[in-house]
């Protein structure tokens, strides 16, 4: 639809998180006119996003940073064949574009798979996204995942449909995803050079033929490209992941943002590559490392002024539960869904639980923007700091320090809060007792933090914080993440300003390398 | 006359099944198997077979030396 991209063009170069809350804001015009910033009917355009962009966004874990805070997704492996080899996946395991490599999801037929969604959905009033992603294309397999979208469609359809592909048979299925009213896809784009993409995919199979080496990756980047302009012209909601693989696409991506975007992608999320001999793939065997924090950091950065950048995905399960990385799976194994007799679809309860989100979101949006007006004018200064925050999500600062699995980053400025990015970590605390050994990983983990927010934290890895020159703070328990990131930002430039403190930059972080393993 | 599948190293993961001309695959606890007496060898339906192309596991569909190569009917 041409309607969409070009409202997405008017607000090109805003991080989402800007845009999304001048959306809330401007959602607020009606009832109340305090506080907000977002001027409604200026120049920003009559409708700032158009309606229909805003009503697929709003609830998406994957693409709106508000959202993913209040909301869960869930993604069902129903698709396990791939008609690509990519060099970062073993597919004796899971698709690693979507997914951790090493971690072996269940496979599921399309009915076990819809009685699961809705039986999850029924538990989980967050869950508003299903997506179909690895282990396999999901359009190498288009019946199972079409199958899937059509029994759940018939059930649930408040439940929004999302569907990964690498884009190879994509061109083929634009019409059906359509027909289907999927409105996210996420296409999976390394590169839009064949000399860039032989090294990253050693053969495709496409129409009946094994393609290998510079032909199968020209063959790969024209369908993938074909069939990000075929949905955008549908009106479909398009993002890539892209892979971050330093020395082989690592500053190709920015031309690959370039590409992505002038087709109409609408979100463009750089993931760092996992890699270890372990895992068994080819990059893991031949030593291929992925990027630092900082690498990752710098071209997400060189990439924001292009397009909206999504920072928040963690590679997570292909088949997680709950809230994005809070892994429920556990609960809802193919055995049980079996002894399931029928699911009844709790549609009143999920429509209970998102009203009472979508107060405590504009609640949150306003805090911020208030705590964003006391910053004065003269509190505007260059330095920029990172915050780790432990947070089990609704946006608030409720983690224990010892309970945490990863930590969320904000990036502190004058300019106020901005999310860039999530850290995985060891559990510091196993039972009760700190670990020695997983202190050091945790403090690499976010070593380029200057501060880290936790509802509770122990005094001993309180004293190792501290040495390492991070701040751990515990007052803002329970609080709003943003505002009390700000405030904490204005201290801290005002201690700059006395000369209480003497600012300086923080080193660089490790990306968590290796599967995640559930501490259930 | 026919390809067959290594058990030990197939991941189950269905890509072959749909792709044969001649419906010789299907799974049996949780790998693919390939029905000797309606594997062709793709002959005269496409230039390579097609589970071995369509595979992630490189030699995991191959010649099985228990029957003789396949040959089209005159
Ligand atoms: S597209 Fe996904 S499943 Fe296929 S090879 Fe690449 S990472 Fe693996
Ligand atoms: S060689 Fe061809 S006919 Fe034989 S099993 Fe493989 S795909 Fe089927
Ligand atoms: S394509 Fe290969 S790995 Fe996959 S099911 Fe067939 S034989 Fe097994």
């Amino acid at each position: 639809m041409q309607a969409n991209t070009e409202h997405i063009g008017i607000e090109k170069g805003k991080p989402l998180e800007q845009l999304l809350e001048k959306i809330a804001d401007h959602k607020g015009c009606g009832t109340s006119s305090d506080g907000g910033k977002a001027s409604c009917g200026s120049s920003d355009g009559p409708a700032d996003m158009a309606p229909e962009v805003w009503e697929k966004v709003k609830n998406h874990p994957c693409y709106s940073e508000e959202a993913h805070h209040h909301y869960a997704r869930m993604h069902v492996a129903v698709a396990p064949a791939c008609n690509i080899q990519c060099n970062y996946c073993n597919r004796k395991y899971d698709c690693a574009n979507e997914s951790r490599p090493g971690v072996v999801s269940e496979k599921l037929t399309p009915e076990q798979a819809s009685k699961k969604v809705l039986a999850v959905a029924s538990a989980i009033p967050q869950m508003t996204v299903l997506g179909i992603a690895g282990p396999g294309d999901p359009l190498a397999n288009p019946a199972k995942t079409f199958k899937t979208f059509e029994l759940i469609a018939k059930t649930a359809p408040d439940i929004k449909l999302c569907l990964s592909t690498n884009g190879l048979t994509l061109p083929d299925h634009v019409d059906t995803i359509k027909a289907f009213n999927v409105d996210h896809v996420t296409i999976t784009i390394n590169m839009v050079d064949p000399e860039v993409g032989q090294h990253i995919y050693p053969w495709i199979y496409y129409k009946n033929k094994r393609y290998t080496g510079i032909e199968a990756a020209r063959i790969l980047t024209e369908r993938q490209l074909l069939g990000l302009e075929m949905l955008t012209a549908a009106g479909v909601l398009a993002k890539i992941n892209s892979v971050m693989i330093p020395g082989i696409n690592d500053k190709h991506l920015v031309e690959v943002n370039k590409a992505v975007k002038s087709r109409g992608a609408f979100l463009h999320n750089i993931m760092p590559l996992i890699s270890a001999p372990e895992h068994g793939t080819v990059f893991g065997l031949n030593g291929q490392r992925g990027p630092s924090a900082q690498e990752l950091k710098a071209l997400q950065d060189a990439c924001e002024g292009e397009m909206n950048m999504m920072r928040h995905c963690r590679q997570c399960r292909a088949d997680a539960v709950g809230l994005l990385g809070e892994d429920r799976s556990a609960e809802f194994t193919t055995e049980k869904i079996d002894e399931m007799s029928e699911v009844v679809y709790d549609a009143e309860t999920r429509k209970a639980y998102q009203q009472l989100v979508e107060s405590e979101r504009l609640e949150k949006v306003a805090a911020k923007e208030a705590a964003l007006a006391e910053m004065s004018d003269d509190e505007v200064s260059d330095i920029k700091i990172l915050i780790a925050v432990a947070t089990k999500g609704q946006g608030r600062v409720n983690e224990h320090f010892g309970h945490a699995t990863e930590f969320q980053i904000y990036e502190m400025s004058s300019a106020g809060s901005k999310f860039v990015g999530h850290r995985r970590v060891d559990l510091y605390c196993q039972g009760g007792f700190g670990e020695e050994e997983t202190l050091p990983s945790v403090v690499r983990a976010i070593n380029d933090c200057h501060a880290v927010f936790v509802a509770k934290i122990g005094g001993c890895p309180r004293d190792e914080l501290k040495a390492a020159g991070i701040d751990p703070v515990d007052r803002f328990a329970h609080e709003f993440i943003e505002e009390s990131a700000i405030t904490y930002f204005k201290e801290y430039v005002a201690k700059v300003r006395s000369h209480e403190i003497v600012h300086e930059m923080r080193g660089d972080a490790d990306i968590r390398q290796g599967a995640y393993i559930s501490a259930a | 006359m026919a390809y067959k599948i290594i058990a030990s190293q197939c991941t189950g993961c269905s890509a072959c099944e749909p792709e044969c001309p001649n419906v010789a695959i299907r799974e049996k606890n949780g790998v693919f198997i390939i029905d000797p007496k309606k594997c062709t060898e793709c002959l005269g339906h496409f230039d390579e077979p097609q589970c071995v192309a369509v595979c992630p596991v490189d030699l995991t569909c191959v010649i099985d030396n228990a029957f003789p190569r396949y040959v089209a009917p005159a």
